[in-house]
């Protein structure tokens, strides 16, 4: 009794929370928009209204009410709390509302700083415009209160190769980085309408941009760390349209965070940068919507539920088409001579921009090409990792070197001669480094161009650091020690994460071992130099699986043992569902993963070892950038005008 | 420079650049598609040397394993064809069960480098089902 009561409170708020929206939206047209007041007021109850719905459609998930659809296909009554409750947002509607809810939180956040009163009320105007959209697609076709017709005895959600922590978070993780994305589509419309964009609007903008940033990069990161873990490919990034879709608004975003640097400090790339605001919502929604929907992998889907495709490619037309008309009516007020010379600065952060967003727009196409042939020619295909490796290495090799440039140039410009005295060194490190891994260790070319620029990167990080510090202050005390300020430790921390990250991904594409063998207990697998010994394998009887593990013993070339791997299979009998657990020896220079495959203890088990050099720098690498991140939020917040005023 | 020259100046060297991208892109993406196909398309078209997508059911008693090295029928139905693989099979890999198989046709055998079975008892590659109802053999849920 109690369940239906709150399955019903859930929709009836959810459908509250539309009104307000739509009365944030319409605000302005009203005029009275005079009281602030209104304003946050609005946005309170909204976000209110949807946290009530939230909570409601949680609880039926935590107390497994199946009488609610949305339960009965993904939760079960024997999951453990943790994955009951990401079972919400583990599928389309739920995915959708948290969406809603992360949308209006920020919302929440705009409607209470202070900004300029014409502004802010157009900026929440939008904001409104923008929730109502959504609310309107998850009320009218992606209903999570919609009721079973018939209630199951038990649900049917129990895949066990998504029951696993890192999943379970990351969706969340991501939403917040693709829905930060709405506030700089938000800011850049108000922009457009308002008329007024200045260097205000790009301090008060930068750090939702980077803040947004960072969650992306650590959502990417936790996907690909569980792919490497729990799938047994061995792999970290397939180009699955699934990755992608996250991939597009990340390099977006990366080059939205740095053009706004340009025009923050240099007046230049105002129009580029309201255009990438405007871009980057854009990829959030395809990759949110069009990958959560099921469109993407398959046009039937598409054809069974016409309306909600129909309804999520209107929402798409709507929040691209729609601001680059206000755009183009608007250009007028981006007109002003640029004036922005080769060397410099913002020429390089103007290149690496264009090179971000191309290589966006490669993947967007590797992407949709299936999809769009197959509706056309009625052929599949899949479009391969070759694709994406062949177009996006060359300008990684670009980005990589200006970005070794780049930071260590001044704005407006520089003189050859100074530019020639200061990387000469760098240059000629890198060139050895290109010389010696090339011609006296045989490495492949494209591997030896990425180890060399990494190296480039890394000298001209230590030069940009020792260039910024007074390290004699340290011997003399007499001088104040003067450190990187909070923006220098941004850039090289996430830069050092970029070089770091380019390490580990070369050194996994062209440097991974992979041995498939089938023995028995007794026998030995060679790796390099050390050594897996396959000792025996023990039945286990796990919570609500059998289990069949294997002992490997590591060994080094002198018989010592470095450590045992317990590869295991899992057979689920009620799923009917078997996984594999896989086997890491992590190490910083390289981790031992193995997987055991199908067999008996009479013909032998088939084992896959795979040897993978500096493959965690990956993943450390992509955590520097976001420590880097955190360091340009902080650099940003002492910039906003209230902590001036605070101090006055 | 006039300022219509300038102009000119940098819409061509705006546009050379774009052609050259996109000719490479284009090319890129032409070499690395590949095709899915059945049994049947298989046999009656003899694709052979190319890089294919084959899938369908691993036919009942066809399975032969030698060391890592095996070798089954993949069926639609109507059509079989011999797969070599050598590797460790995916969990889910049994007879009459949906596979996909990554490789080259040649000399009448399908020798594939990738295996793909069905992540669990419930799903099935879109590509298969498809293949499958318009041979007339599924015998699934009709909107799966």
């Amino acid at each position: 009794m109690i369940n239906n009561l709150i399955v019903e409170l859930g929709h009836i708020f959810l459908i509250a929370s539309l009104t307000l929206s739509l009365c944030q939206f319409a605000l302005p047209f009203f005029k009275i928009n005079k009281n602030p007041i209104f304003i946050p007021i609005i946005s309170i109850l909204g976000f209110s209204c949807t946290m009530i719905s939230f909570s409601a459609l949680m609880f039926s998930f935590v107390v497994s009410d199946f009488s609610v659809d949305l339960v009965a296909k993904f939760s079960h009554t024997s999951k453990p709390l943790i994955y009951k409750i990401s079972g919400l947002w583990a599928n389309h509607e739920g995915s959708l509302l948290l969406w809603i809810l992360i949308l209006q939180f920020f919302g929440l956040i705009t409607s209470l700083i202070k900004l300029p009163d014409e502004f802010h009320s157009i900026l929440n105007s939008v904001q409104g415009f923008l929730s109502s959209l959504f609310l309107s697609l998850c009320i009218f076709s992606s209903n999570p209160f919609h009721r079973s017709e018939i209630i199951p005895i038990d649900g049917a959600g129990l895949n066990p190769v998504l029951q696993d922590l890192s999943l379970a978070i990351h969706p969340p993780i991501l939403y917040v980085g693709y829905v930060g994305l709405s506030v700089a589509f938000s800011f850049a419309i108000a922009a457009l309408i308002n008329g007024k964009i200045n260097k205000q609007w790009a301090i008060f903008l930068r750090p939702w941009i980077i803040t947004s940033w960072i969650a992306l990069t650590l959502g990417i990161t936790l996907g690909s760390y569980w792919a490497y873990y729990e799938l047994g490919w061995g792999g970290w990034w397939f180009w699955d349209p699934v990755e992608n879709a996250a991939l597009m608004p990340w390099l977006i975003a990366t080059a939205l965070m740095h053009s706004i640097i340009v025009y923050e400090k240099r007046g230049e790339l105002g129009a580029w940068t309201v255009l990438l605001c405007i871009m980057g919502f854009s990829f959030s929604i395809l990759g949110t919507f069009i990958v959560r929907s099921g469109i993407i992998t398959s046009v039937h889907s598409f054809a069974t539920d016409p309306k909600r495709g129909i309804i999520i490619l209107s929402i798409l037309l709507i929040v691209t088409v729609l601001p680059l008309t206000i755009f183009a009516i608007r250009s007028k007020i981006f007109t002003r001579d640029t004036n922005i010379n080769f060397l410099s600065k913002e020429m390089i952060l103007i290149i690496n921009n264009f090179i971000l967003v191309i290589s966006s727009f490669i993947i967007l196409i590797g992407t949709l090409y299936p999809l769009i042939l197959e509706i056309f020619t009625g052929n599949q295909i899949t479009v391969g990792a070759p694709y994406f490796l062949t177009s996006l290495s060359p300008l990684m090799v670009l980005t990589l070197f200006f970005m070794g440039i780049g930071p260590i140039l001044l704005w407006k410009r520089n003189h050859l001669n100074e530019i020639l005295k200061t990387f000469i060194l760098p240059i000629l490190i890198s060139i050895i480094v290109f010389i010696l891994f090339f011609y006296y260790l045989n490495f492949p070319l494209i591997a030896v161009v990425g180890f060399s620029l990494a190296i480039w990167l890394f000298l001209n990080i230590l030069f940009m650091v020792y260039k910024s510090t007074n390290l004699d202050a340290l011997f003399n005390k007499n001088k104040n020690f003067k450190f990187l300020t909070n923006y220098q430790l941004a850039v090289c921390i996430a830069h050092l994460g970029v070089a770091v990250f380019s390490i580990g991904a070369v050194s996994e594409n062209f440097f991974n071992k992979e041995i498939i063998v089938r023995i028995k207990p007794g026998e030995k697998i060679y790796i390099g130099r050390n050594l897996l010994i396959f000792e025996n394998v023990v039945q286990k009887l796990g919570s609500n699986y059998i289990s069949e593990i294997a002992k490997l013993v590591y060994k080094n070339k002198n018989g010592d043992v470095i450590s045992n791997l317990y590869p295991e299979k899992r057979m689920f009998p009620v799923e009917r569902q078997t996984t594999t657990e896989v086997a890491i020896y992590r190490k910083l220079f390289g981790d031992i993963y193995a997987v055991m495959g199908d067999g008996n203890i009479e013909k032998g088990y088939t084992f896959r070892v795979y040897s993978k050099p500096f493959v965690s720098w990956i993943w450390i690498g992509a955590i520097l950038m976001a420590i880097g991140g955190i360091f340009s939020v902080i650099s940003s917040f002492n910039k906003l005008p209230f902590r001036k005023s605070k101090s006055q | 420079m006039t300022p219509k020259k300038r102009r000119l100046f940098g819409i061509i060297s705006f546009i050379l650049p774009l052609g050259f991208g996109v000719f490479f892109l284009l090319s890129a993406l032409n070499n690395n598609i590949v095709y899915f196909i059945d049994p049947t398309e298989l046999i009656s078209k003899k694709k052979t040397g190319q890089r294919l997508r084959l899938g369908g059911l691993v036919k009942s008693n066809s399975i032969e394993i030698v060391g890592t090295k095996i070798q089954f029928q993949i069926t639609d139905g109507s059509n079989s064809v011999t797969v070599s693989y050598d590797g460790s099979l995916p969990d889910l890999f049994k007879e009459n069960q949906g596979v996909i198989v990554q490789g080259v046709y040649d000399s009448n055998i399908f020798k594939a480098d990738t295996l793909l079975a069905k992540h669990d008892e419930n799903y099935m590659p879109k590509e298969i089902s498809k293949s499958l109802k318009s041979r007339g053999v599924w015998r699934g849920k009709e909107n799966d």
